[in-house]
C-alpha cells in the first residue's frame, strides 16, 4: 500500500535528515524573504537536508538545498512544509 | 574616440569573482566610488593576449543573486548592466562568473543576464572543486543550451584565463542583440520582477544544471566535516572566542616590533629636522606640527594592517558566514541579525569600512540600527588615546593568574564599547527603528584556502587608503591645529606658565569651551585636543602632543607626552577621558560616510546627538564617582 507521509514544519527535521518541500506559504512570507528563497533554489518539490542547528535554541538552522547550505531563522522556516521520506 | 572595450565581470556572492578579477587584472586595479554612493567601483586593465589594442576595462560589480536588487550594493550591478549607473558607460560584454559546484543556483542568474542581450561568456569557475566533489560537467552541453560560449576557469590557479580571454575578445566583435541595443530593455526590466517568470527561471535551470551534471560521488565533504565542528553548539562557539581573542591579542602582540621602527623613524626624522634648521617657526612646524602629529597616527598601520588581515582572511576562507551563523541568536536579543556581525566586527578596525559593509544587510531597518550603533565598537584609532592614558595612570601590575592590570582595562574598555552598543541597539530597535526585521537568511559558502595575493591586495588597497587619510584630512588638522596654537605669539616676556593656551587663538577657543567640559572633568587642554580629534579620533593623541610639546620649556620637552599627562591631569580626569572616548561621537568621516549611506542628515546628526549625549554622561559619571571615592 503506498500513502503519502503526512507533511511536517521544516523546523521538525532532526539533523542529518532529509525530506522534499511540499508547500511553501509564500503569502505569509515578506517580498524580499520570499524573493531570496526563491533566489537561493527553495520551491515546492526540491529535496532538503537539516544540517545545523544553532547554539542558542537550536535557532538559526542551516539547511542544504540543491548543492547549496544556507541559513535562516525558524521563524522563517516556519513557511515551509515538508514530507520526510518513508521510514 | 577609441576607449578601451567595458567588460563588466557579473556573478553571485561566492563565485570566486574577486579571485577571478585580481587573476586577470593582478595589480592593475584601481578601488574607488560611483558617484553619490558608497558602493565601491572596481575597475583593472585586462589584457589578454591577441585581445583588443588597448586591453579591455574590466569592472568587478558586486556580487549578487538576481538583477532584482535587494541592496544598494545589488542595485549598482542592475543599473551598470542596465546601461544607467551614472559614471559608468554600458558594459560591451559581459563575463557572468559562475560556481561550477553549484551550478543549478548559480544558472538561474545567467539565465536572467542572457535576457539582456549583451554579449556574454560564461566562466565556470572552481572547475576544479567541482571535479574534486564529483561532479562532470558538459561544457559544450552547456554552451549550446545557453546559446553563449562557456569557459572552464580556475581562478586561483590562474588556470582557463587564455581561453576566457580568446572567448572575450570574440564575443566584442560580435554586433550585441536589438534589446541591448535599445537599452531601456522595459521588458526585461518587468521579467524581472515578476514573481512567476522568477519561479519558471529557477526550475529552467535546476533542469539545465541537471541535464549538464554527472555526479560520481557525494560533494562538499570537506565543508561538510568542518561544520560539523565548527558550527557544533559546544565547540563552534568556543572556536569563534578563541579565533576573536587570538585577532585580538596578535593586534596588540605582533604589532609591538614594527610600531617600535616607525617611532623609532619618526624620532630620527625629527632630530634631524631640529639639528638642521634654525629655531625658528619652519622648525616649530615640521618637528612640532608635521612629524609629531602625522607620526603619531601612522605608528597605527601595523595594528589597522593585522586587524584587516584577520577579517580578510576570516571573509575568504568562508568562515565569516559561520560566525554570523552562530551569533545570530545573540544578536537577535537586541533586534539585529547575524549579518551585523560582519560590519560590526569590520568596525574594531574602523567604523566606515564596517559602516560600509551594512550594504549586504537588506532590511533598511537592521542596517540602519547597526549603522548607529557601529561607531561605539572600539576602532583602531581610539588605541592610541587609550594605549596612551593606560600607561600613563593604570598601574603596571598583576591582578593574578599572569593578567595585568593595564590589559584588563583596555579589555574592559572595549567590553563597555560592546555592550553600550547592544543597549543602544535595543533601544533604538524599540523606538526610531522599530518595526519587524526581514529576520536572516544568508548563503554559506563551501570553505576554501584563503588565497595569499588576494588578502594583501587587499592589505595593499586598506593601507593606501589610511596613508592618503594621514596625508590628506590628518596631515592638514595638524598643521591647523598647529597654526592656531601658535598665532598670535606669546610675547617674549610673558611669565605665564602657558603662555601658547594663553594668547594663541586655539587657547580662546578652549577657553570658550571649557565650562562645558569642566563638570566632566576635562581640562583647557582636553578640550582644545577635542577639537582636531573630529578629523580622526586618533589626532587627540597627536593634539596633546603638539599642545604640551609648545607649551614646555626645554626640560618638558624632554619629557615623553606620558610623563607630562601624568603630571598635569588627575585620574579621574583620566578616567573620564577614557569613559568619553568609548563613545567617541567626533569623527567625521564616520558623520560623513553615514550621510552618504542613509541619504540626508537625519541619521548622522541624531549619530552625532545620541553619541555625544552618551559621552558626556559617561564621562561626568566616571568623574563624580572617581572623585567621591577619592581618587582625586
Amino acid at each position: 500500500m503506498t500513502t503519502e507521509s503526512p507533511s511536517v514544519n521544516l523546523n521538525a527535521l532532526a539533523v542529518d535528515q532529509s525530506a522534499t518541500i511540499s508547500h511553501v506559504d509564500w503569502p505569509s512570507l515578506d517580498d524580499a524573504t520570499a524573493r531570496r528563497l526563491q533566489e537561493f533554489g527553495v520551491d515546492e518539490g526540491i529535496s532538503v537536508q537539516m544540517l545545523h542547528h544553532g547554539p542558542l535554541g537550536r535557532d538559526p538552522i542551516a539547511l542544504r538545498v540543491g548543492r547549496m547550505t544556507i541559513a535562516l531563522r525558524r521563524s522563517q522556516a516556519m513557511a515551509i512544509s515538508v514530507v520526510p521520506p518513508r521510514p | 574616440m577609441n576607449m578601451a572595450p567595458l567588460v563588466a565581470l557579473v556573478g553571485n556572492p561566492n563565485a570566486g569573482k574577486t579571485s577571478l578579477f585580481n587573476a586577470l587584472t593582478g595589480a592593475r586595479q584601481k578601488v574607488g566610488n560611483y558617484p553619490g554612493v558608497t558602493v565601491e567601483r572596481k575597475v583593472g586593465r585586462w589584457l589578454p593576449a591577441s585581445g583588443p589594442e588597448r586591453g579591455i576595462e574590466l569592472v568587478d560589480l558586486p556580487g549578487t543573486y538576481s538583477l532584482d536588487a535587494a541592496s544598494p550594493d545589488e542595485q549598482v550591478t542592475h543599473d551598470v548592466v542596465m546601461g544607467r549607473q551614472p559614471g559608468e558607460r554600458r558594459p560591451d560584454a559581459i563575463v557572468a562568473v559562475v560556481d561550477a559546484t553549484n551550478l543549478d543556483n548559480h544558472l538561474r542568474f545567467v539565465l536572467e543576464l542572457k535576457d539582456l542581450g549583451l554579449p556574454m561568456v560564461v566562466a565556470l569557475n572552481m572547475a576544479d572543486l567541482a571535479r574534486r566533489d564529483g561532479l562532470e560537467i558538459d561544457l559544450a552541453g552547456l554552451s549550446r543550451a545557453l546559446g553563449v560560449p562557456v569557459v572552464e576557469t580556475v581562478a586561483v590557479r590562474r588556470k582557463g584565463l587564455d581561453t576566457l580571454g580568446r572567448a572575450v575578445t570574440d564575443a566584442l566583435a560580435q554586433p550585441p542583440a536589438a534589446e541591448a541595443l535599445d537599452g531601456s530593455a522595459a521588458g526585461v526590466e518587468r521579467a524581472l520582477r515578476d514573481p512567476a517568470a522568477s519561479r519558471a527561471r529557477g526550475k529552467a535551470a535546476r533542469a539545465l544544471a541537471d541535464s549538464v551534471t554527472v555526479e560520481t560521488h557525494a560533494s562538499r565533504r570537506w565543508t561538510r566535516r568542518l561544520d560539523r565542528v565548527l558550527l557544533n553548539p559546544v565547540t563552534g562557539p568556543l572556536i569563534l572566542a578563541t579565533i576573536l581573542f587570538v585577532m585580538f591579542q596578535a593586534v596588540f602582540a605582533w604589532a609591538e616590533a614594527p610600531m617600535g621602527w616607525i617611532e623609532a623613524a619618526i624620532g630620527w626624522l625629527q632630530a634631524s629636522a631640529s639639528a638642521l634648521l634654525p629655531d625658528n617657526l619652519l622648525r616649530s612646524l615640521i618637528v612640532d606640527g608635521i612629524l609629531n602629529g602625522v607620526g603619531s597616527v601612522i605608528v597605527f598601520l601595523p595594528q589597522i594592517l593585522i586587524l584587516f588581515f584577520f577579517i580578510l582572511l576570516l571573509e575568504q576562507t568562508g568562515y565569516m558566514t559561520r560566525a554570523a551563523f552562530l551569533m545570530d541568536r545573540l544578536m537577535a536579543y537586541a533586534g539585529l541579525s547575524g549579518r551585523a556581525f560582519i560590519p560590526l566586527l569590520s568596525s574594531f578596525a574602523c567604523a566606515i569600512p564596517g559602516i560600509m559593509a551594512t550594504r549586504t544587510i537588506a532590511d533598511p531597518r537592521d542596517r540602519l540600527t547597526t549603522i548607529l550603533i557601529a561607531p561605539l565598537m572600539t576602532c583602531s584609532a581610539r588605541l592610541p588615546v587609550y594605549a596612551v592614558i593606560i600607561a600613563a595612570f593604570i598601574p603596571d601590575r598583576s591582578v593574578g593568574a599572569g593578567i595585568g592590570l593595564q590589559g584588563l582595562t583596555l579589555f574592559l574598555l572595549y567590553v563597555a564599547g560592546i555592550v553600550a552598543a547592544f543597549v543602544a541597539a535595543l533601544l533604538l530597535r524599540r523606538t526610531v527603528t522599530s518595526g519587524t526585521g526581514h529576520g536572516f537568511l544568508m548563503e554559506m559558502p563551501s570553505f576554501q584556502t584563503p588565497q595569499l595575493r588576494d588578502i594583501l591586495l587587499g592589505l595593499w588597497q586598506r593601507a593606501l587608503i589610511f596613508l592618503k587619510r594621514a596625508g590628506t584630512i590628518i596631515l592638514v588638522s595638524t598643521v591647523i591645529l598647529w597654526a592656531l596654537l601658535s598665532f598670535p605669539r606669546a610675547p617674549a616676556d610673558s611669565a605665564s606658565r602657558n603662555p601658547a593656551l594663553e594668547h594663541s587663538v586655539a587657547g580662546w577657543i578652549s577657553r570658550g569651551l571649557e565650562p562645558i567640559f569642566r563638570p566632566v572633568g576635562f581640562n583647557q587642554e582636553i578640550t582644545l585636543a577635542l577639537i582636531p580629534a573630529m578629523a580622526a579620533r586618533e589626532v587627540a593623541v597627536s593634539a596633546l602632543g603638539t599642545v604640551y610639546s609648545l607649551q614646555g620649556d626645554e626640560e618638558a620637552v624632554e619629557q615623553s607626552l606620558v610623563e607630562r599627562l601624568r603630571s598635569s591631569w588627575t585620574l579621574p580626569t583620566a578616567l573620564a577621558f577614557l569613559a568619553w572616548f568609548v563613545f567617541a561621537p567626533q569623527c567625521l568621516s564616520t558623520i560623513a560616510v553615514t550621510r552618504r549611506e542613509t541619504n540626508g542628515w537625519t541619521w548622522p546628526l541624531f549619530m552625532l546627538g545620541y553619541l555625544f549625549g552618551l559621552a558626556y554622561l559617561a564621562a561626568g559619571a566616571t568623574y563624580w564617582v572617581a572623585t567621591a571615592l577619592g581618587a582625586g
